[in-house]
């Protein structure tokens, strides 16, 4: 395609929508976030104060440490739970293996809402846990699996699998089945073989698998507000009650940028990785 | 491998499809109420669901929405996808890195930033508010998914084409286009269901007056488990399984009137 006219004609709509839809909000976000409303009216004002604020405040701070280990522990568990499956996947040769390998990505194209509805039945007071347990006749009181931190971890963890076994089926490349079968035949135990060879050679798919699903969790919002019945607080969701409830639209925008920059610091965590083991 | 092997995998894959087996399992209750064990079965959840107008209202929002976004983002993104691809000119690649940043970024974050600009603007609780906020989660999918369906065209095609005597337009009406014709269907689908699935984002910008279907589940649940959630729950799995199929399928037959 040549000329200068037509590119530019071709680019204009997509720019508009990203220019309407993206700059102009991310800007107004950043420069929202030195201001200060009072009495509902927002000043003019470029104040850190919001950060300020942030990091002064037991509450906000208390936000996001509890961010940060929900987030570490569900990639640690949701790496727990998907590995044997991405193994399974990886290594089966089984007739079964089209339908496993698709009624694993299958629940990526159902709503989370829809998901974490399943989870909230599960757990609830009434839920099928507790109603299990009840006519076993193993408790009297129900256990209270859900509107805590269990609930989250819970649930956060079955919502990050599909997505955490797709990142570690894409950094199995290396792992060659050969080597395992070597390991075997010169007398190496399962154990010692999964320890000498499978995991060494999975070990760049761990890595990224856990910062993806670290990344996806520290920034959900559905299942930590769904499950955790507003008492888990977690930096997405005090960004909704601050911008849809509070009105304090400024701290909502300081606490959005915090995001963005330990999204960034994971980010960079990740290009590191990749390039290491590239 | 070993049988204690099999049975974890067994048992993770249980962990999985959990709540969508509970969900399927609870669209036949008659209860007013989900609890554990349920009493009585039946269709009552799909009765209610049919009779609910909320629901209703909310479902033709969101396909009519739905369609409005995939309409203007297959657009405006193919015709982007189509000049990154054939056409050089400086900040390309960070053209292409602008379009599709928006899905690096935390849908929270995206919402709260187009709700304090629309607030402005007076879009919020507008169609062309909802269509612009789900745009920018659907554009970065037609820009990328038809980029790389651009890029997998054999550029010896359109040369031939041109140095047969077509001018651009025909050699892009007869041949690039019916060539990318798969990527764009793809990536219509795919917006389709960005769009349709949306809840993030939306929560930021629906009023009263305006409301899609995932919004009304959303503030639904907030308050009851009743079994109508889980026969719409149903209904929405069956139409997104629906609408994957059919895609899957006239790809295959694109695919095959192609060759």
């Amino acid at each position: 395609m040549r000329g200068r006219v037509l590119p530019g004609l071709l680019l204009l709509p997509a720019c508009a929508v990203t220019l309407v839809a993206f700059l102009l909000p991310m800007g107004w976000l950043a420069r929202l976030s030195l201001g200060r409303t009072s009495g509902g009216v927002l000043l003019d004002v470029a104040t850190p104060d919001n950060y300020v604020r942030f990091f002064t405040d037991s509450f906000y701070l208390g936000v996001l440490w509890r961010s940060v280990w929900v987030a570490s522990s569900v990639a640690v568990l949701a790496v727990l739970a998907a590995y044997p499956i991405a193994l399974f996947l990886f290594r089966s040769r089984s007739r079964w293996r089209g339908l496993l390998a698709v009624l694993t990505i299958a629940p990526l194209l159902v709503s989370s809402v829809v998901r974490t509805f399943g989870w909230m039945i599960i757990l609830g007071d009434q839920g099928w846990i507790n109603g299990a347990l009840r006519l076993a006749g193993l408790v009297t009181a129900p256990v209270h699996l859900m509107n805590n931190v269990t609930g989250v971890l819970i649930g956060l963890t079955e919502i990050m699998m599909p997505t955490t076994t797709l990142a570690l089926l894409a950094g199995f490349s290396r792992l060659d089945l050969t080597q395992e079968e070597a390991a075997r035949t010169l007398g190496a135990s399962p154990w010692r073989c999964f320890c000498r060879i499978t995991l060494p050679l999975t070990a760049p798919g761990i890595a990224v698998a856990g910062l993806v699903t670290f990344v996806l969790s520290i920034s959900s919002f559905i299942t930590p507000s769904l499950l955790g019945g507003g008492r888990v607080p977690m930096l997405a969701s005090t960004i909704y009650e601050e911008a849809l409830e509070t009105l304090d639209w400024p701290l909502a925008a300081a606490i959005s940028l915090i995001l963005i920059a330990l999204f960034g610091a994971a980010l960079l965590g990740y290009e590191r990785l990749a390039r290491r083991w590239a | 491998m070993s049988a204690g092997f099999r049975a974890l995998v067994a048992a993770l894959f249980c962990f999985l499809l959990a709540p969508l087996f509970v969900v399927l399992l609870t669209s036949f209750s008659n209860d007013s109420f989900l609890a554990f064990p349920p009493h009585a079965w039946g269709l009552g959840g799909y009765r209610a669901l049919w009779a609910n107008e909320a629901f209703r209202n909310g479902f033709g929002v969101s396909v009519t929405l739905a369609c409005l976004v995939t309409a203007i983002s297959l657009g405006a993104g193919t015709a982007a996808a189509y000049a990154i691809a054939r056409s050089r000119f400086p900040g390309r690649d960070a053209l292409l890195a602008l379009f599709t940043a928006p899905l690096l970024l935390p849908g929270i974050i995206l919402g709260l930033g187009l709700l304090l600009v629309f607030a402005r603007l007076g879009l919020l609780a507008t169609w062309p508010g909802l269509a612009i906020g789900h745009c920018l989660v659907t554009l970065p999918y037609v820009v990328r998914v038809v980029l790389t369906a651009l890029r997998g065209i054999d550029a010896t095609l359109e040369e031939a084409a041109a140095v047969l005597g077509a001018t651009p337009w025909r050699v892009f009406r007869r041949v690039t286009l019916p060539l990318m014709l798969p990527g764009m269907t793809a990536a219509a689908a795919l917006s389709f269901l960005a769009s349709f699935d949306e809840v993030v984002i939306t929560l930021f910008l629906v009023g009263p007056r305006l409301t899609t279907l995932p919004i009304e589940v959303w503030h639904a649940i907030q308050y009851r488990a009743d079994p109508q959630i889980s026969a719409l729950s149903v209904a929405l799995i069956a139409f997104t399984a629906l609408l994957v199929v059919v895609v899957e399928r006239s790809l295959g037959v694109l695919r095959a009137v192609g060759r």
